[in-house]
């Protein structure tokens, strides 16, 4: 026998799920006695992200307006086939007119975003109320967590880490074309070279911020004292993953913007401004 | 300096029980154990709470205020408005012993099950040698004052009786994480952190760490980075693939 | 009658530091072993402890030996600690740290990789283990998981009430054969704080380790468990306790606001270079360094500061002079109007280290005082004064079993006596607690494994012990148990606290004697489950008599030593120094005291005091 004296403590009888007290623990029939509004914060990410999708998701499908010479919009870059506006990356092949060049390579984003340790916490409380706050009730009858298909899946997310930093490169890469002007010319710098270049920052501080990033870096290891490079590495990623969910929610914003802006130029509603 | 303030109290046991209204006086500096023991000295001599050190050390007077998970110690009169109604309920994830006590008996036999400390052997004079560097990350997670907040804010066995038979909570998420970046241990528990004790459960919704009287990131420094060791094992096809091929040696 | 019955060879009551090394101990030498503690396993008082382990590891100095260790602890204590324990307490102490390594343990580390020591009040060099300022919890949580990895039975949440003793069988070569029939331990009897349920153990050995006395004072910085069970149980079980009268304050507690007066701030706070300070500002402590002390005490604060960087060349500043001395200091200074308007003292540190090193160093403290005081002591200074920390005295044991009078009982850590003498050094608690808890169980584990002859508990003593318990039931219409703690804690805190007289005490001791009568008479309401008034009702006959034990001793010492301040005897006398005090059982159930010789430390001991003041 271990540790315990016997309590008497009886059968264990399965819980109701329902938020309703399991058989012997006190009886309390409220949901929570919370008194503060802590529905507010599960609303607002709600709203915030299903704006991002309705945005993202009409952007993906528009299949125009994503290039304003020298800016593309991040939501299509790298922009890989043939049908694409201006000259951009290398073109691989070319795909139907009618599929929007940003589908092919939406999967890679989405995928870092939907396995992401802190997007997994936002969307599993404002989305599927598992919980939808602490110490709130949630709805569901039965929680399985991580543990079984399609979720066991969001151990993948170190590969989609590895993808979003080639991107990450990219996204660089553009930005650092943005400084010539229509001609092809080096030597320029207008508000969207500083927007793009602002975008692809704050994206590569998302994904060095990331958990499996930390992880890879050094947190993997047991003697940091062995590794004084790479402990030195994990102590500035760890810094920055404190940050993970400011820099989640500001790229997140971050690249709508730079969209928008390659939006607005390339319809002509605004004219880039000019540095030199 | 001194208020009456209206408490409710959850006062019953297995069998049943309510929210019993108080009135009673509060001073200056108190917290709200302090209020509970002259309840106790002045109007409900029974009024079972689980106490100890008053100084939150020792991690035994955890209640729910105002619904959410705190301890009765560390929780100043303070925070509430004069006029607020106080309601204190016992932790709702354990069965009710009586009153504000719960039998917690649950997180002593889990911490039973945890695959013991072993060490490697002592250097030659006698001595283990490790880095300050080295013991940090458990250092922090041995701060745990096991106060079982975390166990009883946690979703997946507070809405879920039935997953205490597979998920022994993030206490002893954060404890098998201790030793596996134990500088000494020398035993692989990624498998049984999985398998055994329910890893996958946790949908890193951070309500233990909001939750931790000492501050402990639970799921950023404990829970997450043993799900990716876990991963390193499990779920990375790379290694997986190595070690089917056998150029990576198992565990 | 409802009873839970159980045997085992060795049961400890206490799951503190010494009660689970002693339990570790005693299993491991092949004694089915059991655990029995009020609390929750892990909970015990051992957690407050901050500071941390001393133990000459020589890991810092390498000048550091047992040797030094030893004499340190024993002018700590004022000569008056058992010479042997104080040996063995300082020799052994290095190794059951290195032990808890093993165990799990994680010390803060120096940069070559050993376990990390720092200054504390009374020790010649920096020789506490530690972690933070939280080292008794990682000492609880060691010997916790090592107890649960062991698979050691644990009886949580359960008090034990009366030790059950019988005329002896055979017991081996405990000279049973010329005093056959002499009174042994058999077995102990409780009650299950949850429900009310009462259980025996039958046991030929057990094990006190139930700590201390604190909560018989108003401003404690100890908890509720602190009610002197141990002491009064082995008391009734016909054992002697020695050196009652020496009751450690700690110069620093909180003393704002009012709900946390009495709180512990550990002296490393000090170690790491806090300075005291009255309301004037000055850095009083300078102006109270005793003789016995002076030539190991900076002079000047610019020597003071020194020492920090370079201890070899600067004498110790005096703010980390022994623990009764601050504590006699920061009294004076309030008394004479140079305290802070809450009545404590200043302890600052903001001002003399940075808020990284503070909070690194002192990370428990920080957050003691942020949430319960809204004070932040990186910026501002702290406010403390003295407060009911530890009782020297306790169960006179054997130096190297632990082994109470009466055949059978043990007892370590505070619950025993002699080790401190009149005064405990800061850190050589959680040693003690780990020497002898260890020594301890072996001993009763040896003992038990030993005695032939079975066991016997007579119905009529059960019986017995279960009305006692149950008395207060059946009362109705008697005081509230609340009511008569409160009166006593008074009592204590006004007449036989850090300075006393014979007046006061004798008034005491009259007090204590009507509060006996209203305990006789209390009642509680409700029923037996999970009953705090009703648990409160049967701690406060221990209560009381540990304090009349205190008192007595208190009054007849005539003398001021380490823990023990008379007003109206300041000086220390050479005829007490050679005496203790020891109290027993009278056969009419009062409280006998008794002097008796100090034991003569041995001529090579002796010759350290020498050999390390000359060095």
């Amino acid at each position: 026998m271990t540790a315990t004296a016997p309590r008497g403590t009886g059968g264990v009888i399965p819980g109701r799920g329902d938020g309703g007290p399991a058989p012997r623990r006190a009886a309390i029939p409220e949901r929570t006695l919370r008194t503060d509004r802590w529905w507010v914060q599960p609303l607002v990410t709600v709203v915030v992200l299903v704006l991002f999708i309705a945005y993202s998701t009409f952007r993906a499908f528009q299949n125009a307006h994503y290039y304003a010479t020298p800016y593309i919009s991040p939501f299509y870059s790298p922009c890989i086939t043939t049908r694409c506006e201006g000259d951009s990356f290398p073109e691989f092949f070319t795909g139907p007119s009618w599929i929007s060049p940003a589908i092919y390579i939406l999967v890679l984003p989405l995928g870092i975003r939907l396995t992401c340790y802190y997007y997994r916490k936002a969307y599993y409380r404002s989305f599927w109320l598992s919980p939808p706050a602490c110490a709130v009730a949630e709805p569901h009858r039965r929680y399985t967590g991580e543990t079984r298909l399609p979720l066991v899946g969001q151990n993948i997310h170190r590969y989609f880490l590895y993808a979003a930093l080639v991107f990450n490169v990219i996204l660089f890469y553009e930005a650092f074309r943005s400084f010539r002007d229509e001609t092809g010319e080096w030597g320029h710098m207008g508000l969207g070279t500083l927007i793009l270049l602002a975008n692809a920052v704050l994206l590569f501080m998302y994904s060095i911020s990331c958990h499996s990033c930390r992880h890879i870096v050094g947190g993997r290891l047991n003697h940091f004292s062995a590794h004084p490079l790479r402990y030195k590495a994990w102590t500035w990623v760890s810094k920055q993953n404190a940050r993970h969910m400011q820099y989640a929610w500001i790229s997140l914003f971050g690249v709508a913007f730079a969209d928008f802006y390659v939006f607005l130029l390339a319809t002509g509603t605004i004219t880039d401004l000019r540095f030199f | 300096m001194s208020y009456d303030a209206t408490f409710r109290v959850w006062r019953g046991d297995a069998d049943g029980g309510g929210l019993q209204t108080f009135t009673v006086a509060v001073n200056e500096g108190e917290v709200v154990l302090d209020v509970i023991h002259r309840l106790q000295s002045t109007q409900a001599g029974d009024l079972a709470v689980r106490w100890n050190c008053k100084a939150g050390k020792c991690g035994s007077c955890s209640a729910e205020i105002n619904g959410r998970p705190r301890l009765l110690c560390m929780t100043r009169m303070s925070t509430f408005g004069e006029a607020e109604t106080v309601t204190v309920t016992p932790l709702r994830t354990f069965p009710v012993i009586r009153d504000l006590v719960t039998d917690v008996s649950f997180n002593y036999e889990q911490a039973a099950r945890i695959p013991a400390f072993t060490p490697k052997p002592r250097e030659a004079d006698g001595n283990h040698r490790m880095q300050q560097v080295d013991v940090e990350r458990s250092q922090e997670f041995r701060k745990c004052i096991e106060c079982w907040l975390c166990q009883d804010t946690c979703h997946v066995l507070r809405d879920h009786e039935e997953n205490k038979a597979a998920f022994s909570g993030p206490r002893f998420l954060i404890r098998l994480a201790e030793l596996d970046m134990h500088p000494l241990d020398t035993v692989d528990r990624r498998d049984a952190a999985q398998d055994d004790f329910g890893l996958g459960y946790c949908n890193i919704t951070k309500c233990c760490s909001e939750v931790c009287p000492e501050g402990i990131h639970l799921t950023d420094n404990g829970i997450i980075p043993l799900k990716e060791r876990v991963v390193d094992r499990r779920f990375d096809p790379l290694t997986w693939l190595g070690s089917k091929i056998g150029r990576r040696p198992k565990g | 009658m409802e009873l839970e019955r159980h045997e085992y060879d060795v049961v400890v009551i206490g799951a503190g530091g010494a009660g689970l090394r002693a339990a570790i101990e005693a299993h491991e030498n092949g004694a089915r072993t059991a655990v029995v503690c009020k609390s929750l396993l892990g909970k015990a008082h051992t957690v407050m402890a901050e500071g941390g382990i001393a133990a000459a590891m020589a890991n810092a100095y390498p000048e550091d030996n047992w040797r030094v260790h030893f004499r340190d602890t024993m002018r700590g204590g004022k000569m008056l600690n058992h010479w042997r324990m104080a040996q063995l307490h300082a020799q052994e102490a290095p190794d059951r740290v290195r032990e808890l390594e093993d165990w799990g343990a994680l010390f803060d580390r120096t940069p070559d990789g050993l376990i990390s020591q720092r200054d504390f009040g009374g020790h010649r060099y920096a020789r506490l283990a530690h972690v933070g300022d939280r080292t008794g919890l990682e000492l609880i949580r060691t010997l916790q998981q090592r107890t649960v990895a062991l698979g050691i039975d644990v009886y949580m949440e359960c008090t034990v009430t009366r030790l059950l003793t019988g005329r002896g069988g055979g017991a081996g070569d405990d000279g049973a054969a010329e005093d056959g029939g002499r009174e042994e331990v058999t077995g102990a009897f409780g009650y299950w704080r949850e429900s009310g349920r009462f259980v025996a153990w039958q046991a030929p050995s057990v094990v006190l380790a139930t700590g201390g006395i604190g909560k018989s004072y108003k401003v404690t910085s100890n908890s509720w468990e602190y009610t002197g069970d141990g002491h009064s149980l082995a008391l009734q079980a016909g054992a002697t306790l020695v050196n009652m009268e020496f009751v450690q304050f700690h110069p620093t507690g909180m003393v704002w606001p009012p709900s946390v007066r009495g709180i512990l701030v550990t002296e490393s706070v000090r170690g790491d270079g806090g300075i005291l300070k009255n309301s004037a500002g000055n850095r009083f402590m300078f102006d109270y360094i005793p003789d016995f002390f002076r030539k190991e005490t900076a002079e000047t604060e610019e020597e003071a500061d020194r020492w920090y960087d370079d201890k070899k060349n600067n004498r110790r500043p005096p703010e980390l002079l022994p623990r009764d001395e601050v504590a006699r200091a920061i009294n004076s200074e309030v008394k004479a109007g140079r305290g802070t308007p809450h009545g404590g003292v200043y302890l600052d540190i903001a001002s003399r280290r940075t808020p990284e090193y503070i909070r690194k160093r002192l990370p428990s403290m920080y957050h003691q005082f942020k949430e319960l005081a809204e004070v932040d002591i990186t910026a501002e200074a702290m406010e403390v004064g003295p407060t009911c920390h530890y009782v020297m005295g306790g169960v006179e044991v054997d130096p190297d079993t632990e082994a109470a009078c009466v055949p059978g009982l043990f007892a370590a850590g505070e619950v025993a006596g002699g080790m401190h003498g009149s005064n405990r050094l800061g850190g050589n608690s959680l040693s003690d607690l780990l020497v002898f808890g260890r020594r301890a169980g072996l001993a009763a584990a040896e003992h038990a494994l030993r005695r032939t002859g079975r066991i016997a508990l007579p119905d009529e003593d059960l019986a017995d012990a279960a009305r006692a318990a149950l008395a207060p039931f059946d009362r109705e219409g008697g005081e509230n148990p609340y009511t008569v703690q409160h009166d006593l804690q008074q009592t204590m805190h006004d007449l036989v606290g850090i300075i006393r007289t014979a007046p006061e005490m004798e008034r005491a001791l009259e007090r204590i004697a009507e509060l006996k009568e209203r305990v006789a008479n209390l009642s509680v309401e409700g029923h037996r489950q999970y009953n705090p008034g009703w648990h409160l009702a049967l701690d406060l006959p221990h209560m009381l008599v540990v304090s009349e034990c205190i008192a007595r001793a208190a009054l007849q010492r005539e003398e001021s030593r380490g823990g023990h301040t008379r007003d109206d005897f300041p000086a220390t006398d050479d005829e007490w120094a050679r005496t203790n005090l020891i109290c027993s059982r009278a056969p009419d159930g009062s409280v006998a005291l008794t002097r008796q010789p100090l034991p003569q430390m041995p001529a090579e001991l002796a010759e350290v005091f020498e050999e390390v003041s000359a060095s």
